[in-house]
């Protein structure tokens, strides 16, 4: 299947604009790329965490677009690869010639209070959500070459390349010094390495004919295996036992499988980096370096723009911030971009493999394999 | 004496040393914690109580400088895991809130800390963990 259009409303803060005129955006811009109108798209998946009940009507009804199925899909960060999933399971089986999948949300500064943690273990200081990225970091560091300055340049580089995007809500470049200069949140991370969730909406139309060029190889969603401490998914305990495998390698390898690739068939990618240690730890899940090897990967430079394997070329959920149901769309809004070749000034040259990679609480991983 | 009632029932024994109050499965015999009637790691429904205590030894930490949602006792304060003998790894409340004064590998007791005072005058107090003395 293919993906037919792509469309953004910009991420940032938006207190003058409501979460349907966002998603309506978004979508409006989706299908004029895909030339499809009202009655064109046969179901349409909204993700989101935090917009409440039946958000994606309140989007197609704002557009007049009802009366095919709408389904709301909530998985933390990856909702949007959830909605993506589904929408590619319609159009492989069969039964949808062409589905709309979008994202929206509108989230607050700051931790996100989240259903997710029970009343006791607010109570108990225990729902501390950059705590665990700072402990699953110190792990990081603990296990392989990690230091402090390599999550600084992690920051530095996603910085640098989302300077060049116009739909990011940072687009200043910066310096390691002020990157490590910015106050500690939980040591070892600093907030500047912390991305911000903040407002925005995505949206991609996929269709079972072939026009555009771009395919969907693989939209694979994983969720965790059980045992492991600092997963996503957030147990209060864990096992000690390091075997267990993380839902983005499951996903990871499922996808590959499904579109005869391997990591060293990617031309360009976009990770997860809801914090700057989070994006290496990406690098070995992915398979994009062995076990421990992912400082020496940024350090060789592979993974910045002008390098042999761009990763988030767009900037990154550290220029772009994280609004949690459109972020993984807005990575494959990115990637078709960047296998169209209009990527502008921060165009990886040639791209003709992408994966888009997402992971988030539940814990689900969501992977996506996209060709020209 | 100032009344304690524990942040959750059932979680810790509030005595000394204390213990955290978990559970065991009788088909795979691994520990789980919090108390599940299902084992979370195989599904069976043949689950025992059990109860694990300290020390342990620390296998991560950081500190927390700025309130979470829905907490209203003091920050910074220290949060880590703590993987115990029984082959848990815990996360909890560290009572050092400076991470440059642990390291991985530090030998942790199991204790019970005040987190607030309730509306009824009583020390809300949850379980954490506390660096052995050198
Ligand atoms: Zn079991």
């Amino acid at each position: 299947m293919e993906v037919a259009g792509v469309g953004l409303h910009p991420f940032g803060r938006h207190p003058g604009t409501s979460l349907p005129a966002m998603g309506a955006a978004a979508v409006r811009a989706a299908l004029a790329e895909a030339e499809v109108g009202r009655g064109g798209f046969q179901a349409a998946f909204c993700a989101t965490a935090y917009a409440g009940v039946a958000s994606g009507h309140k989007v197609l009804g704002a557009l007049g677009m009802t009366g095919m199925p709408i389904v709301d899909v909530e998985a933390g960060c990856a909702s949007g690869a959830a909605a993506l999933m589904l929408a590619a399971s319609a159009i492989a089986s069969g039964q949808r010639d062409t589905v709309l999948v979008f994202g929206v949300e509108k989230m607050p500064k700051g931790i996100i209070r989240s259903s997710f943690f029970d009343p006791w273990q607010e109570e108990a200081g225990l729902a501390a959500t950059p705590a665990y990225f700072a402990l699953r970091a110190q792990r990081l560091m603990e296990t392989s070459g990690v230091t402090k300055d390599h999550l600084a340049s992690v920051v530095v580089k996603n910085r640098a390349q989302g300077a060049g995007n116009p739909d990011a809500m940072f687009r200043s470049a910066v310096a390691a010094a002020d990157v490590l200069g910015s106050r500690v949140v939980c040591e070892p991370l600093h907030l500047w390495m912390l991305c911000s969730p903040n407002e925005g909406a995505a949206a991609v139309v996929l269709r079972a004919a072939r026009r555009s060029g771009v395919r969907v190889d693989s939209a694979v969603l994983r969720s965790h295996l059980p045992g492991a401490v600092l997963s996503e998914s957030t147990p209060l305990a864990g096992l000690a036992d390091e075997s267990v495998v993380p839902p983005s390698t499951l996903a990871a390898d499922a996808a590959y499988e499904e579109a005869g690739v391997g990591p060293e068939d990617l031309d360009v990618v976009e990770c997860q980096d809801t914090d700057a240690a989070r994006e290496l730890l990406g690098y070995e899940e992915l398979r994009l370096c062995p076990p421990g090897g992912s400082a020496e990967l940024l350090e060789s430079g592979a993974t910045a723009l002008a390098g042999r394997l761009p990763v988030n070329p767009s900037g990154g959920l550290l220029s772009k911030g994280e609004p949690l149901g459109a972020s993984a769309l807005g990575q494959v809004v990115e990637l078709v971009r960047q296998l169209r070749g209009q990527g502008a000034e921060r165009q990886v040259p040639g791209a003709r493999v992408a994966l888009a990679h997402t992971v988030g609480r539940g814990a689900n991983a969501g992977v996506v394999i996209l060709t020209r | 004496m100032v009344a304690r009632v524990p942040v959750r029932q059932g979680l810790f024994v509030d005595a000394d040393p204390p213990l955290l109050l978990g559970g065991r499965c009788r088909s795979c015999g691994r520990p789980h914690f919090a108390r599940q009637e299902n084992c979370p790691y195989c599904s069976s429904a043949h689950t025992e109580d059990d109860a694990f205590s300290g020390p342990g030894r620390l296998w991560a930490h950081t500190a927390v400088t700025a309130a979470p949602p829905g907490y209203q006792g003091e920050v910074p304060y220290g949060f880590g895991v703590v993987e115990l003998p029984v082959g848990l790894r815990v996360v909890g409340r560290l009572t050092e809130a400076d991470p440059s004064r642990l390291s991985i590998g530090r030998l942790m007791d199991l204790v019970v800390v005040p987190l607030h005072v309730d509306d009824e005058g009583r020390h809300v107090v949850t379980y954490a963990f506390a660096p052995e003395a050198i």
